[in-house]
């Protein structure tokens, strides 16, 4: 077990250093020098030169990256050339929004989708199983920035139960940050929970067509004990899987939906960074997004021997 | 009156009829027999009985279970029958268990669901039901999971969970099927315990006409969904009154013609098997430390001459599927070497190796999953020819697809058919024909006939001998059961724990065997003669009585 966890980690270590090394590259070979954007087209090219020597783009590429990624580790994510302030700050004061989102997003998606997936599967191929999933394949369609609008119009301009965009902050509350949260959180998470539904369906009715499911009925157990109690942890690892890859799309795939919602979070910085040529920013951003990624799927990956019994002597 | 009375029981599914009027009645206390081959209907009887039959299916008649209409029961009194007045037992012990619960749980669930006893009070029964069947604390605790635990094992712990509430009724479909012939009779042996000392009805499904034989009071023979006798057991199987019941008994024990076992000259063996080995790495005990690898193959050797048959025989996991792979090169050996034709297997590039494929085939005991379900025959009877020295032409490369089809019995138009549309019977000879396009000087079948009814088996061995007669091909015949051993083989080897404990004539052995592990196999080994004999003679002692 030890031995497993031990591996798991150093995997997600070695995929972070490999992702800040694909990252820097990246981000380094793309056309446009900063410091020519930052001094607009009219600069000398003298003083374009200056600012290079400064923002230490002379330097070769190795020396570059081993100076960003020992920064990190120290927690220096470097100074953002458009805000001149630490990336570090601009990426709590973001990640406070962009963070709890995802987070409440991929509740929502776990019990909305999970719950949906086990009534469907409890009741293959009868009508309300038809209809659930051609709501569910409606569901994985729809372009979640069209769902947000219809949202807003709904929630936000007609009842008008909460804002239509931005975010008050933390401060003004906990209960006033979740009410700027919500409907983002609801768009972002309703098609994945009809993806969720789906899997957990499937997954649910291979289960059902075990053996050992047979050998639970013949105990005497009703459907539902049987399904609720033997196929739905078996099922489990898959959903599991989709559970975590789910969070990665959720945290970095909040972009249109930051826009749509006005909000401050890391998608809309990232996106304004880019537009810039910020590129530290951009590479702070990334990374940061894909050690949250690595560390959740860390965490789906210690949960399958908790989930499965054969998995705790693997490897 | 009977404890289950089935009258005039019919069965469709999805308007394809499955049962055709059955009758069939178990008393308190007996042990009915249900034979028949696949698609006979024989575990549909069962489900019926169970009410756990697939969507869509019909059934009409009566069923009466201890005077309950099981037909018109209510889902809910069902599940009051179930696990609790009526147990089941399945043929697959490694799937019949839920991987994610430990078997304490799964044997308490029943329990606790029927009686409502408390959790303390149903492990506490559940573990007196696992002592029971064989599973004692110190080895056993409720703790364990179903992985780690032996298919036997396992059945053990379906067998408890059945029993456990001590039902008037066992339904066991097939409970031995999947296991090894001495775990065969110790589990044969559970249920017959369970069955005198609780006055227990059992329905004991099984295509084994030994194995029914040995076990029921009663038999009930079925065919295409009808039953075709039904009897006292030693009667009905030694008059064999009913054609097709002959046909069965005849099959079951059908030995071909084969030219006695004389091997041409005495000239270099074909295979050589030299102090071979075979080493698994053990679990990881902590980070650091390993367990001791797991010796699966112990310095075996042996040598097989050109055209011999020869056996080997031996308990589930003693070594001689890898023993068999190490042979065919598709696993490396630790230590040891293999010769074929003089020319060693050990250490080679695959390439090195290819002269010696082409020397060397295999048939697998499943015909439904070694084939490619998206390939034609053509296709996968060619398979082996890319071994050839000399590629053959299109027009050849047919020609070749076809005489090996003729030799097996298939007719070349079969070329362009896929795997779905032949019988196991029919997939087997595929495999067959497989193995033989290449004119190999050996052929290892690893259980080829295990999967088969009684009657299909008794062709492939035809088969098995007839091309043995033609080709003049070896085979190693790895097998548990000593029937096809006998039935095909001039020499058996016995194989235990990893080693080669015992080698002689078929006959010599299986007669006389001399080793611990040659006496168990043997005597595990159900026998339809020696039951009927020994039912007989019971009879008799009681009619003198």
């Amino acid at each position: 077990m030890t031995a497993y966890i031990l591996k798991r980690v150093a995997i997600g270590i070695v995929t972070l250093v490999f992702a800040s090394i694909v990252i820097f590259a990246v981000l380094e070979v793309m056309p446009g020098d900063p410091a020519r954007l930052m001094l607009g087209i009219n600069a000398s090219a003298d003083s374009v030169e200056t600012l290079r020597r400064q923002m230490g783009l002379d330097q070769p590429l190795i020396v570059r990256y081993l100076h960003w990624a020992g920064g990190m580790l120290t927690g220096d994510f470097g100074k953002s050339f458009t805000y001149s302030s630490p990336v570090r700050d601009l990426i709590i004061e973001r990640g406070v929004v962009s963070l709890p989102l995802a987070l409440i997003a991929l509740f929502l998606s776990a019990v909305i989708g999970i719950p949906i997936g086990v009534f469907s599967a409890s009741r293959r191929g009868k009508a309300a199983d038809t209809a659930v999933m051609g709501v569910a394949q409606l569901g994985v369609a729809i372009p979640n920035f069209w769902f947000a609008l219809l949202l807003i119009y709904v929630f936000a301009v007609w009842l008008r139960l909460v804002p239509a965009g931005g975010f008050p902050g933390w401060s003004t509350g906990i209960w006033a940050g979740l009410k700027g949260l919500i409907l983002p959180a609801v768009a972002l998470a309703l098609p994945q929970a009809a993806i969720l539904a789906r899997v957990t369906r499937s997954a649910l009715l291979e289960v059902l067509g075990e053996d050992y499911i047979r050998t639970a009925r013949a105990k005497g157990l009703p459907r539902r004990r049987v399904l609720l109690h033997h196929a739905l942890r078996n099922g489990m690892i898959p959903v599991m899987t989709i559970l975590g890859l789910q969070f990665a799309f959720l945290l970095a795939g909040t972009i249109i939906i930051e826009n749509v919602f006005y909000l401050p979070g890391l998608g809309r910085l990232v996106y304004q960074a880019i537009t810039q040529r910020d590129l530290i920013v951009v590479e702070g951003i990334i990374m940061v997004l894909v050690a949250s990624v690595v560390f959740i799927n860390l965490l789906v990956d210690l949960s399958y021997p908790l989930v499965d019994p054969r998995l705790r002597h693997a490897r | 009156m009977s404890l289950l009375e089935i009258e005039k029981l019919s069965l469709d599914i999805g308007g394809v009829p499955i049962l055709r009027g059955v009758d069939l009645s178990i008393g308190a206390g007996e042990i009915m027999g249900l034979v028949g081959e696949s698609g006979s209907g024989k575990s549909m009887t069962a489900l019926t009985v169970m009410q756990l039959l697939p969507v869509g299916a019909r059934a009409s008649g009566r069923v009466t279970f201890d005077g309950i209409d099981i037909l018109s029961a209510p889902e809910q009194a069902m599940c009051r029958l179930r696990g609790d007045d009526i147990g089941m037992v399945f043929q697959e012990p490694m799937t019949a268990l839920n991987p994610v619960k430990t078997i304490g749980e799964q044997v308490a669930e029943g329990i606790r669901w029927h009686t409502g006893a408390n959790r303390a009070d149903a492990e506490a029964r559940a573990r007196t039901m696992l002592d029971r069947v064989g599973l004692p604390e110190a080895k056993f605790p409720l703790s364990r999971y179903p992985h780690e635990l032996s298919g036997g094992q396992r059945q053990r712990v379906v067998i408890a969970i059945a029993c456990a509430l001590k039902p008037k009724l066992l339904v066991a479909d097939e409970p031995t099927t999947a296991l090894d012939v001495v775990l065969q009779k110790q589990i044969l042996e559970l249920l017959r315990g369970l069955v005198d000392e609780d006055r227990m009805g059992l329905l004991l499904i099984s295509h084994d006409l030994a194995v029914v034989a040995d076990m029921s009071d009663r038999v009930t023979v079925m065919r295409h969904g009808e039953v075709m006798e039904e009897g006292e057991t030693a009667r009905t199987l030694s008059e064999q009154m009913h054609p097709y019941t002959r046909q069965l008994a005849q099959a079951s024990m059908h030995v071909p013609a084969r030219r006695g076992g004389d091997i041409p000259g005495h000239s270099a063996p074909l295979l050589e098997v030299s102090s071979i080995i075979k080493d698994y790495p053990g679990r990881r005990a902590s980070l650091l430390r390993r367990q001791e690898p797991f010796r699966a193959v112990d310095e075996v050797s042996f040598s097989v001459e050109s055209g011999q048959s020869v056996a080997l025989v031996g308990r589930s996991g003693c070594g001689k599927s890898t023993l068999a792979r190490m042979i065919l090169a598709l696993d490396r050996p630790t230590g040891g070497d293999i010769r074929l034709l003089g020319q060693s297997l050990a250490g080679k590039s695959e390439a090195a190796l290819r002269p010696s494929r082409r020397n060397m085939q295999v048939v697998f005991q499943d015909p439904y999953g070694s084939f490619d379900p998206r390939h034609k025959v053509e296709k996968l009877v060619g398979e082996p020819l890319h071994l050839l020295e000399k590629q053959p032409g299109a027009k050849e490369r047919r020609e070749m697809i076809a005489a090996a089809l003729a030799e097996v019995g298939l007719s070349p138009s079969d070329m362009e058919k896929y795997p779905h549309e032949f019988s196991g019977g029919q997939r087997q000879r595929i495999s067959i024909a497989r193995a033989v396009i290449t004119r190999p000087k050996l052929i290892v079948a690893d259980e080829p006939v295990s999967a088969l009814d009684v009657s299909i088996r008794a062709q492939i061995l035809d088969l098995f001998a007839d091309l043995n007669q033609k080709l003049g091909v070896a085979y190693i015949f790895i097998t548990h059961d000593l029937t096809v051993a006998r039935a095909i083989t001039d020499d058996v080897m016995v194989m235990h724990e990893g080693r080669i404990v015992e080698r002689g004539r078929t006959g010599d052995i299986l007669d006389h065997p001399q080793s611990e592990a040659a006496q168990a196999l043997v005597a595990a080994a159900p026998d339809l003669n020696r039951a009927i004999a020994r039912r007989l003679e019971m009879q008799g002692r009681q009619a003198g009585l």
